[in-house]
């Protein structure tokens, strides 16, 4: 047996140990490199909480088959005084169902004391924002809405004079984990205003946020800019609404603060009577429970 | 002793062709928490998991974000206040197992032990195991149990009494062998 042999057999006997000492060490390895190599871009979850800002709509809607009930509840305002015990006196309510056809696709009704208005809505997820590739989410939101509050002086006031429209095209991104922000312009336009001055097509400008500051608590705000010369006949306030959420299992509570009574569209947005200035701040909750239909497999 | 270095070398190059590793990219985890008020269960179909037979040793890895859940809010939940998914994407488990699997078709027991990460924190566990020979089909299959606490998943005292101290955590992993 010569050396030239020898180093062969020893080569040859080595070799399969040095494949098995690689494998060994490797095994989590190659499992995280075929797992990243067939990583796609993901879906960026969470980006509000809820399905509303304070007032303003957010891009979230219910889950495919997840009915939710919000409440959503104003006191009067804090400047009225003790007598009226700074506004818990007053209290005006909005009941609101959604439902979710589809992760991207869901219907609303509403009820709101205020008026004795209803609302429809329709939201949809036009685009989603991903970790990769498309870097806001943009949902457009529909809303029809009807007040039935019977006015004895105006007896010409049918059904079609009390309904306005409003569309808003919601645009978000979640920046990191703790911070997402939307910007939201809105139309709304009315089959009738009180006079002929008043614009029946009515442009604001809107623009919102969330903050947690902890898991299960953030800070929201949002901001309505009403282009002026719109609204003439009486006086309206840009609004301007503060909200901390409180996150427990199925439900979002909300404490807010804000100076628009109203909670539906185009309330909050063209109709807000009262001035942060001078007190007149609507303190307030909304409250949602989600309700799931579906049975995953 | 030419035909000796012969035979060796082709036992050598033999060897990685029945190669012992088996894989699957499809392997299934999945966990129960059963408490009076709720259960909640969740399954990862997409679980990455090898098995070494020479080298007896077994890893499993997976994206904590393709648990599935029924209700999607607790799903957001899971990932969002518990599993926090964008921060720790993954979970892994690395180890060996002892026990006996011949080649001939059947299923054995064996005892895994290893280091199992959930959540950034990585333990060292220990669990029963069996491992079914089916042709060119290894499947491992295993059940333990999980205490979201060991892994830095605080459970905040308002929702405590809806979800299990000790989840029950199962792993079903079908592997192939690597050509």
């Amino acid at each position: 047996m010569n050396k030239k042999h020898i180093y062969g057999l020893v080569a040859a006997l080595l070799l399969p140990f040095q494949s098995l000492l690689a494998q060994d060490s490797s095994l989590l390895k190659m499992l995280n490199d075929s797992a990243s190599a067939d990583q796609h871009q993901e879906l960026v979850t969470g980006t509000f909480k809820a399905t509303q800002l304070v007032n303003m709509p957010t891009i979230e809607s219910p889950a495919r088959q997840n009915l939710q009930f919000l409440i959503m509840h104003r006191f009067g305002k804090l400047n009225q005084g003790a007598y009226e015990l700074f506004g818990l006196d007053n209290a005006s309510i909005r009941f609101g169902l959604d439902y979710g056809i589809s992760d991207r696709l869901s219907v609303g009704i509403g009820r709101s004391s205020l008026d004795k208005a209803f609302d429809g809505s329709v939201k949809w997820k036009i685009l989603q924002q991903y970790n990769t590739g498309m870097p806001i989410s943009v949902s457009l939101n529909e809303v029809v809405n009807n007040y039935t509050q019977k006015y004895a002086d105006k007896p010409y006031l049918d059904a079609k004079y009390r309904t306005s429209y409003t569309s808003q095209l919601l645009i978000a991104r979640k920046f990191s984990r703790n911070l997402s922000l939307e910007l939201m312009p809105s139309w709304v336009h009315y089959n009738l205003t009180p006079t002929p001055d008043d614009k029946t097509n009515v442009f604001v400008m809107s623009a919102g946020g969330r903050m947690k500051i902890t898991k299960r608590m953030s800070i929201d705000a949002e901001y309505n800019y009403l282009l002026p010369n719109q609204v003439v006949s009486y006086k309206v306030y840009n609004t301007l609404s503060l909200g901390l959420d409180i996150e427990t299992g199925g439900h979002v509570f909300q404490l807010v603060f804000t100076n628009a009574g109203g909670m539906a569209a185009p309330y909050y947005l063209a109709k807000a009577d009262g001035s942060w200035g001078k007190g007149d701040i609507f303190f307030g909750f909304n409250i949602s429970r989600n309700f799931n239909f579906r049975k995953r497999k | 002793m030419k035909y000796l270095y012969m035979v060796l070398l082709a036992g050598v190059a033999a060897a990685p062709a029945k190669a012992q590793t088996y894989m699957t990219r499809n392997g299934e985890a999945g966990f129960y928490s059963k408490t009076p008020m709720e259960d909640i269960k969740a399954e990862n179909k997409q679980v990455y998991a090898a098995i070494d037979r020479t080298k007896k040793t077994v890893a499993f890895t997976l994206l904590m974000r393709n648990f599935l859940f029924e209700k999607q809010l607790m799903q957001d939940h899971f990932n969002e206040n518990y599993a926090e998914s964008d921060k720790f994407p993954r979970a892994q488990f690395a180890g060996t197992y002892t026990g006996d699997v011949p080649a001939t078709p059947g299923t054995y027991p064996v005892q895994v032990s290893g280091k199992l990460t959930i959540h950034g924190v990585t333990k060292d566990v220990q669990m029963p195991a069996t491992l079914e020979v089916q042709g060119d089909k290894l499947t491992g299959k295993t059940q333990f149990s999980v205490d979201p606490n060991d892994y830095n998943i605080k459970i905040p005292a308002l929702v405590r009494e809806k979800i299990a101290a000790k989840i029950d955590v199962k792993v079903n992993a079908a592997c192939q062998a690597v050509k």
